[in-house]
């Protein structure tokens, strides 16, 4: 995987690419500010989320330890999944056990996480991937690009041909003359997994939230195929990171007011589904819920980096983000993309690889992620945090132990930092969008980096971030005419 | 475990859970309503994601109070269903003037995903409902059965007692839940926006919702 400047190159020369993104992350953002300007406790709401997962985070062996006994007495069994191969290992015998050989999956950045899908392949198990975007990218075998709209790179004749090519070798074909109209393409995706979701014995699903107090786990989603694979099959695995846990069923009153706001800008998602264990003679008669950490204890050790573990995945940080929306959900090289992928993919990997020392530099530093997180992670801090770690080395947890790690060998992550940035300012519409978000956080940024950021912005000077960029005077003193391209991002913070 | 202890080594042994402060001092719910405005709101939110509407809850409703098994019946005809799936403790009053042509499915522990894929239409009520974000929540009582079936066939007709079901927010809603049931929230039918973000309805689940409000007189506990 080429570190996040080369591949953020190749993405950004596609203008195909980046004109889909572009719409699709002004759309959602859009619509998003909408949402949540309806709520006046927006801010109180939000610290709440964020105070919510502190607590939960700061206690997490208690309130996992209180999540099993739960999900145990409500006849759910837990597995421990120390890293992505035991995870695997668990789940292939899971379904083993069950004698089936097909699976159905309910869209999870947790099975993407630990590369399931393949694990499953090798062990002779083809696992059907049901949610629309998803199944997009699994028939056109191709990476998601997007927490929320995974297929978001494809445009509707690309995936009428996926469609007509790929479809028949996975279950039923879509049918004759199929048309490019997303009503179209909906249907021939609804009969084609109907035909899967009628006869699926084994469901394997993800959760957004986990309740420690009831052992319920909660689901949250638009299509219905999450209903579908979590009450049709007989057995259920969900694979869920230990950081989803929260304390109480009445804390969900917070999250589910965050989530679909901040996610799909809707007051509400059209279906949420909880379970908790199993019920009788209704939906899967065993469930196995395997938790996994995967590098989030590391993470957790990190005092800074901690808060990177409150994210609900909404995906908002993306839809803002000015490097995301040139640079493509591709370039990140994990399952999470964009500002968050910055900032948990080289905390759960470490930073010794290129490609994981080169994404705390994918950012212009402006703001505007923290601004909109729902749960108020402070990313720029962590970002600067984990920058100091590339160049100059230090304490970190490492797969559980306490270890001082070096600045990278041979410089091979400056280099790609340096190239990151220059990489920015080669791009330089990205810098202006960024530095116009930029100044208007102003008031969140700080002087200098607190804590242990402070020996990077010591050595590199925090850009100064003027009260109005010099383009924003001259469009609004100048009466803008004519300088169409600079008017974008005007509508979207809140 | 031991690592997760490890890795929290910075949390003092003496911290409580409950030292970590979390301040709740967002509104359990936003505005002041009556609660016809709140049934208002709640049609409006409903519409608002493309479910369909009907009110029989007040006398100047256009579906009277009085005419609820008339609706379903009507509401069925349209949609031509031969065949309707009913939750074990629907009032029997409810399908009272639906045509015997029309087959009645009983929603048993027999039923399969592929029986159920054969019905046409189903009919049941709910635990709750919520008006700020146009949500009906099933939680699988007797009047709503087993959720399979208001999942696989295409029509899902919803009952709800603005007297007694309607809540004004989210947290009023989870405060009446109960989490060891299972749930399934709804707001408005199966969509998906992942064409183009194109919104496109009736993906997997039901393709059409449509929902009636009754008042005390016809929500019929018989
Ligand atoms: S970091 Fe915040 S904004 Fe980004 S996906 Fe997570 S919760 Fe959403």
């Amino acid at each position: 995987m080429p570190a996040f400047p080369q591949a953020a190159n190749a993405s950004t020369r596609n203008t195909h690419l980046r004109a889909n993104l572009r719409h699709a992350t002004h759309t959602i953002r859009a619509k998003r500010a909408t949402a949540v300007a309806e709520l006046d406790d927006w801010s109180r709401l939000r610290a709440a989320g964020a105070a919510i997962k502190d607590r939960t985070l700061r206690h997490l062996d208690q309130y996992l330890e209180q999540l099993e006994s739960a999900v145990t007495a409500a006849g759910g069994q837990i597995h421990w999944a120390a890293d992505a191969d035991e995870a695997n290992r668990i789940v292939t015998e899971l379904v083993r056990a069950t004698g089936e050989r097909e699976v159905v999956k309910v869209k999870s950045m947790a099975t993407q996480e630990i590369g399931l899908n393949g694990a499953l392949a090798t062990a002779g198990i083809t696992a059907y991937e049901t949610d629309l975007a998803e199944l997009i990218v699994q028939l056109g075998d191709d990476l998601p690009s997007h927490i929320l709209v995974p297929a978001i790179h494809r445009n509707r004749g690309e995936i009428r041909d996926i469609f007509t090519e790929k479809m028949s070798q996975w279950g039923r074909p879509a049918p004759d003359g199929l048309t490019d109209a997303p009503a179209d393409l909906a249907e021939a995706a609804r009969l084609h997994l109907r035909e899967k979701f009628l006869n699926a014995k084994v469901g394997i699903s993800g959760a957004n939230f986990m309740v420690a107090e009831t052992g319920t786990l909660v689901v949250v989603e638009s299509e219905g195929n999450g209903r579908m694979c979590l009450t049709l099959p007989e057995t259920l695995i969900s694979v869920v990171g230990i950081e989803k846990v929260v304390p109480t069923f009445q804390d969900l009153e917070v999250f589910l007011q965050l989530l679909p706001r901040s996610s799909t800008a809707e007051r509400m998602n059209p279906y949420t589904s909880t379970w908790t264990g199993t019920t009788d003679a209704d939906g899967p008669r065993a469930f196995h819920l395997v938790l996994l950490d995967n590098g989030r204890t590391d993470t957790l050790a990190d005092t800074v980096g901690r808060q990177a573990l409150r994210c609900i995945r909404c995906s908002a940080c993306l839809n803002v983000c000015p490097v995301y929306e040139r640079a493509g959900g591709h370039a990140y090289g994990s399952a999470y993309p964009g500002p968050i992928g910055a900032i948990l993919t080289p905390q759960l990997r470490g930073t010794q690889s290129e490609l994981d020392a080169s994404l705390p530099y994918a950012s212009s530093l402006c703001g505007a992620c923290y601004e909109v997180c729902p749960v108020a992670i402070d990313i720029p801090e962590i970002l600067v945090h984990l920058r100091e770690r590339v160049v100059e080395g230090g304490p970190a947890s490492v797969r559980g132990t306490r270890t001082v790690i070096k600045p990278a060998k041979g410089h091979a992550a400056e280099r790609a930092a340096m190239r990151a940035a220059r990489w920015a300012l080669d791009h330089p519409r990205l810098l202006r969008t960024g530095q116009r978000l930029a100044s208007r956080t102003r008031r969140f940024h700080p002087r200098r980096l607190p804590g242990p950021g402070r020996a990077w912005s010591d050595t590199r000077e925090l850009p100064k971030v003027p009260e109005e960029s010099f383009r924003d005077w001259w469009q609004r003193t100048r009466g803008g005419s004519g300088t169409g391209s600079g008017t974008e991002g005007r509508k979207d913070t809140t | 475990m031991a690592r997760i202890r490890r890795a929290l080594a910075d949390v003092p042994r003496a911290e409580t859970p409950g030292e970590v402060p979390v301040e709740r001092t967002y509104h359990r719910v936003h505005g002041d309503r009556s609660s016809a405005q709140t049934a208002d709101l709640l049609a409006e939110n409903l519409a608002d994601y493309r479910a369909i509407v009907h009110r029989a809850d007040t006398p100047s409703s256009p579906d009277t109070p009085s005419s609820l098994p008339a609706l379903i019946a009507r509401l069925l005809a349209d949609r031509g269903a031969t065949s309707v799936a009913v939750p074990p403790g629907l009032p029997a009053s409810w399908l009272s003037a639906v045509p015997g042509a029309v087959r009645r499915v009983p929603d048993t522990a027999e039923l399969t995903p592929h029986d159920l894929d054969a019905v046409s239409s189903v009919v049941t009520g709910c635990a709750v409902a919520i008006a700020e974000t146009g949500t009906v929540v099933l939680d699988a009582g007797p009047d709503q059965g087993r959720r399979r079936i208001t999942l696989v066939p295409d029509h899902h007709i919803c009952v709800i007692r603005v007297t007694d079901q309607v809540v004004g927010s989210v947290p009023e809603a989870l405060e009446r839940l109960d989490p060891a049931r299972p749930l399934t929230w709804i707001s408005g039918p199966s969509a998906t926006s992942d064409i183009e973000l194109d919104r496109v309805e009736g993906v997997h689940g039901p393709r059409t919702l449509e929902v009636i409000l009754t008042g005390p007189e016809s929500a019929g506990q018989s």
